[in-house]
């Protein structure tokens, strides 16, 4: 049946059925009580990667800029998605309406934010816009590092010195500064994950599939042909941007409502870096390659933990060397020439399993 | 005098950013990567001369010249095995690996050296300068780095452009074919500027924790993302570019806490390098290469 | 410099072969319920989980808790003769994220009691898994009082209930900042005070909040107030010329002893030598490697540990934990508090009766029970005779400390 539609159906047919496969398995063998809590602990962040993962593709696979602030967007949508579920408490009985407000609210939030980094930012190309992009990364968590926000019987209160200042008795402080979010209601599950992976991999997709996208992607391959036919590139690589943006704190809100506490000091560099090697990892442009790898490094440090003291130097010596294998073009020659055998032997078989031409392919 | 105080300061810091940045740029511009292992190097470098100065009771010019033999040499060995099989690929490929090493550069010094921080000897045993009756101090340190910064810039500039290899070098870094047809190995010319950027990086590191004397197994890294941003203000590949882009970072950020509130002191320091790359988008120094079709 | 042609066939390859490997580990893993330490489990033994960052910038203060632990734990079983505590450490990197999934680990493992985390921010998503779990948890050092929970500041506000199964080892920040406060009155070290603390951090602003607060009722004068980051943790020079150019007498510090060390370096290199005034976070300052000791001379510090004190218990603990850690370095306090963590813990167990027959929530129960009593007292290395009240905070001396030809002294003694 899946022969009959054509290559790119299929492929989006493919990629929600692993999501979903991946979701039932999981779901019934943590009901089962099959799996061990660390897998378990570890299935609402591995849904927030993977939205991370997919949302930051957009840019850098599909709309072909490095970004290296991602965690930003992150940031602003988990402190943004907090206050917003905190003030629903009470007002609001049901979780997931709560928590679907939150991340609504969240995913409008950092959209703005996209639009206010965005408009400078899209002046820029390469690595000037990657050094752009880190920049207001780290400016939004110096803000945030000073955002005192608070909540008493006559409303929210804002303050960007110090808790102290917000001028307000025997309320809740949301956002104390450095000390972040503490007492958040841990509103997150693994099935709201999972909807959220769904409507992130729709959005883009979707996206993709569109008339929008192939100008996104007419932009990446070649801008001045892209321009000489008449797409505004500014505004195609916006709209890439945005809709990142707003993905990216969609998750955001989604990761920091799985913990009680959240501080801004972990949407730091080194996050936006972890999402990046997540996308290259997964095949720039490749969505479902990305689902798999933010999956499985999210697991790999956990699962390395038996080996104690040389965790983090194992898990430097695995990047690498995959980084090595899956780019070093003798021994991509060698599996080339595997791969052909195997395919004419079952060729039939192989067309399937061999993934196609999802989102960007390979061109130089 | 206060104002003088924070200039001094703020070169001083900028110098040591300058240093570092020229590793950057000279990477960058010929091998076309952003090495972000490169302030892990710096690390290494620092706990290369403290081991030779603290633990062997060497002197410290002979730590200096081991850290700069030992960053040369790891840097080559780095570049033997993780960069070269990279050669053409993707350079977001080459990116990720460059932070899978300094991962690794990271957790090894962790594993030899431990968590415990060292506090550094300075490796220039001079007295502070006093000047206007104490009430301006420069010490030793300050007025080393920033004579090795210009030493190492007109160095730098002299080498790529009046030596061969250094002509090897911008050749390949304009393009790699035509470098090849004209005879020059732009393999090895490769892992030459990998060896002057360690060997660089040594040096920064020295300098770096003789004058901010702490040295932890992530010591390098925010001065290394500091550095980077330097270069990439001052027009990244370009030489006089990231010296001039880690002096200003270094005098932003010191008059930024200065004269505007530590409080906000990263986030200004930032927004002056987009407000920078807005009006000028190559950087200070860059080239703007226009396309053509 | 975008090329879009990371191989990403070749890539599902492999992490196919990676997919199927961690599929046999998951189902391994619940089949045996997770020997996640890799550690033999020794029958009966009650077993103790650890968690702090052992690797990445804090790893400092989680590696010291690790052996102090782990001293502790060799010890009793020593003096048992036989194997009657485990214990397991896992590294959280100092994330919250990472922190949670460690804590899940040691939860497979069968964890009892749980000894941590470390450090601040990671505490308090933890210390809300144990409530939920009902895993009794006490931390070493994690100071902050959103760790304990039912803590209002100054104008009523809360933040998070009391988390009934959370008790601390150390004293909470605001207890800092309000002993510093009153030391510094009392004493009269200053009057024009200034105060460099790390607004990127929970445990410095902490303190650094209740210190103002306090240092207003007391008529202490705050002539400078500048901060730093984490990122911005090399250069001082501004807040230093600041507190010079007001002519501060005293500079409050309450910071960790790593950047605490480059300040006192560059006040030297800069001439500005007024009196430095640290927390419990400066302990340890000394013993960094190549540090000279007589940039530290005068510096006064509330600490509730000193290593190089003559007691028996205190040299024993130094020469069993550089044994054990390998390391020709004292223990900071950090380790100290991690074993007198262990050592309370195990004093519990012994009165109580408690046995690894029980579960998790009954041996919770029951140390709750004890620590929330009032009257349940431990004397150790950073306290002697000290209680916990109901709201998990400790009640213990500080004592105020002076740094004498390299070594610390009594401050009163100095005097």
């Amino acid at each position: 049946m899946l022969k009959n539609l054509n290559k790119t159906t299929r492929s989006n047919i493919i990629t929600y059925g692993i999501v979903i496969v991946a979701f039932v398995v999981m779901q019934g063998l943590a009901m089962a009580g099959a799996i061990s809590n660390s897998l378990v602990g570890l299935l609402v962040p591995i849904c927030a990667y993977i939205c991370l993962t997919i949302s930051l593709n957009l840019v850098v696979g599909i709309s072909g800029e490095l970004s290296l602030g991602h965690a930003g967007f992150m940031s602003v949508g988990a402190f943004c998605g907090l206050v917003v579920a905190a003030c629903c408490r009470g007002i609001v009985g049901s979780d997931i309406v709560r928590l679907t407000i939150a991340i609504l609210a969240a995913g409008a939030m950092a959209a703005v934010a996209g639009v206010i980094i965005g408009l400078p930012v899209m002046r820029l190309r390469g690595d000037y816009l990657a050094i752009v992009t880190l920049a207001f990364g780290e400016i939004i968590k110096n803000l945030l590092n000073n955002l005192y926000v608070g909540k008493d019987a006559s409303g929210l209160h804002f303050s960007m010195e110090s808790a102290n200042s917000l001028g307000m008795q025997g309320g809740t402080i949301l956002i104390n500064g450095p000390q972040g979010a503490t007492g958040i209601d841990k509103l997150s599950t693994f099935a709201s994950g999972f909807v959220l992976i769904l409507v992130t991999l729709t959005v883009v997709l979707n996206l993709i599939n569109s008339r929008t996208g192939r100008a996104i992607m007419a932009v990446r391959d070649n801008r001045i042909a892209a321009e000489s036919v008449g797409i505004n590139v500014t505004k195609y690589r916006l709209i890439a941007f945005v809709v990142s943006a707003a993905l990216a704190g969609m998750a955001g809100a989604l990761y920091a409502m799985n913990y009680s506490s959240i501080v801004p000091k972990k949407f730091d560099f080194n996050t936006s870096i972890l999402i990046l090697v997540f996308v290259v990892l997964g095949g720039m442009g490749n969505i479902r390659g990305g689902i798999v790898s933010a999956a499985l490094l999210t697991v790999l440090p956990e699962l390395l933990r038996f080996i104690g003291d040389y965790r983090m130097l194992i898990y430097a010596i695995v990047l690498i060397l995959v980084m090595i294998l899956s780019n070093n073009a003798a021994f991509q020659s060698r599996l080339t020439s595997l791969r052909e055998k195997v395919r004419r032997r079952s060729d039939d078989q192989a067309a399937l399993a061999v993934d196609s031409q999802s989102g960007g392919a390979s061109h130089e | 005098m206060g104002f003088l105080t924070n200039l001094i300061n703020g070169i001083s810091l900028g110098s040591v950013y300058a240093i570092i940045a020229l590793g950057y740029t000279m990477v960058y511009g010929i091998a076309k990567m952003l090495n972000f292992a490169h302030g892990d190097v710096i690390m290494v470098g620092g706990y290369l001369c403290f081991i030779s100065m603290t633990n062997l009771g060497l002197p410290p010019l002979v730590g200096v010249l081991l850290a700069v033999v030992g960053c040369t040499c790891l840097g080559i060995v780095v570049e033997r095995l993780a960069y070269k099989p990279l050669r053409g690929a993707p350079s977001l490929a080459v990116l990720i690996t460059a932070i899978g090493v300094s991962y690794f550069l990271q957790n090894s010094a962790l594993l030899i050296w431990g968590a415990n921080p060292k506090a550094f000897t300075s490796v220039i045993p001079l007295p502070s300068v006093s000047l206007f009756d104490g009430q301006l101090v420069i010490s030793s340190v300050t007025i080393a780095t920033v004579l090795v910064a210009i030493a190492v810039m007109v160095g730098l500039t002299l080498f790529t452009s009046r030596t061969k290899m250094g002509k090897a070098m911008r050749a390949c870094s304009e393009d790699k074919g035509a470098a090849q047809l004209m005879g020059i190995n732009v393999n090895s010319t490769i892992s030459m500027v990998f060896a002057i950027g360690s060997g660089l990086a040594a040096i920064a590191g020295v300098l770096l924790c003789s004058a901010y004397p702490t040295l932890m197994p992530t010591t390098g890294s925010m001065p290394g993302i500091k550095a980077f941003t330097a270069a990439v203000l001052g027009g990244i590949g370009s030489i006089p570019g990231a010296a001039l882009g880690g002096v200003l970072l270094g005098i932003i950020e010191i008059f930024a806490k200065a004269y505007l509130g530590t409080q906000f002191a990263d986030a200004i320091v930032f927004a002056v390098l987009i407000v920078v790359l807005l009006i000028r988008p190559a950087g200070l120094l860059g080239k703007e290469i226009h396309e053509k079709v | 410099m975008f090329n879009h042609g990371v191989s990403r066939r070749s890539f599902i390859q492999l992490s196919g072969v990676a997919a199927a490997g961690i599929g046999l580990t998951a189902c391994g893993g619940s089949g045996s319920s997770g020997n996640a330490g890799g550690s033999a489990s020794a029958e009966g033994a009650i077993k103790i989980g650890g968690i702090g960052p052992i690797t990445g910038a804090a790893a400092i203060y989680g590696t010291a808790t690790k052996f102090g632990a782990q001293v502790a734990v060799d010890k009793i079983n020593e003096t048992e003769g036989k194997t009657v505590l485990e214990l397991n450490w896992q590294d959280d990197e100092h994330d919250p994220e990472k922190s949670v999934n460690a804590y899940n680990t040691l939860k497979d493992w069968g964890m009892h009691v749980l000894v941590g985390t470390t450090t601040t921010a990671p505490c308090v998503a933890v210390s809300t898994e144990t409530n939920a779990d009902h895993v009794f948890q006490l931390t070493p050092s994690a100071s902050s009082t959103d760790v304990i929970g039912g803590q209002a500041d100054q104008d009523g506000n809360v933040t998070i209930p009391r988390k009934d199964n959370v008790f601390q080892m150390c004293f909470t920040d605001p207890n800092q900042g309000t002993a510093s406060a009153k030391y510094i009155a009392e004493q009269k070290l200053g009057t024009k005070i200034a105060i460099i603390y790390n607004n990127a951090d929970a445990y410095s602003t902490g303190i650094f909040r209740k210190f103002e607060s306090e240092a207003k009722n007391l008529n202490l004068e705050i002539v400078s107030t500048t901060t730093f980051t984490d990122d911005s943790a090399t250069d001082f020079t501004v807040q230093l010329n600041e507190a010079k150019s007001k002519a501060a007498d005293l500079v409050f510090l309450p910071i960790y002893y790593t950047p605490a060390s480059i300040i006192l370096k560059q006040a030297n290199q800069m001439g500005f030598a007024p009196k430095f005034f640290g927390v419990d976070g400066m302990d340890g300052i000394l013993t960094v490697e190549g540090f000279d000791t007589k940039l530290a001379e005068g510096v006064m510090l509330l600490t509730p540990f000193v290593a190089t004190a003559t007691d028996e218990n205190t040299k024993g603990f130094v020469e069993a934990y550089k044994k054990t850690a390998n390391t020709e370095e004292n223990p900071n306090q950090f380790a100290a508090d991690a074993f007198d963590c262990v050592s309370a813990i195990w004093g519990a167990i012994k009165a109580l009766n408690i046995t690894s027959a029980m579960t998790t929530q009954e041996i919770c129960d029951k140390l709750i029970e004890t620590f929330a009593s009032g009257t349940f007292t431990f004397s150790g290395l950073t306290g002697e005779n000290m209680t916990w009240s109901a709201t998990g905070e400790v009640t213990k001396d500080p004592k105020g400390m002076i740094i004498k030809n390299g070594v610390y002294e009594p401050m009163d003694a100095a005097k």
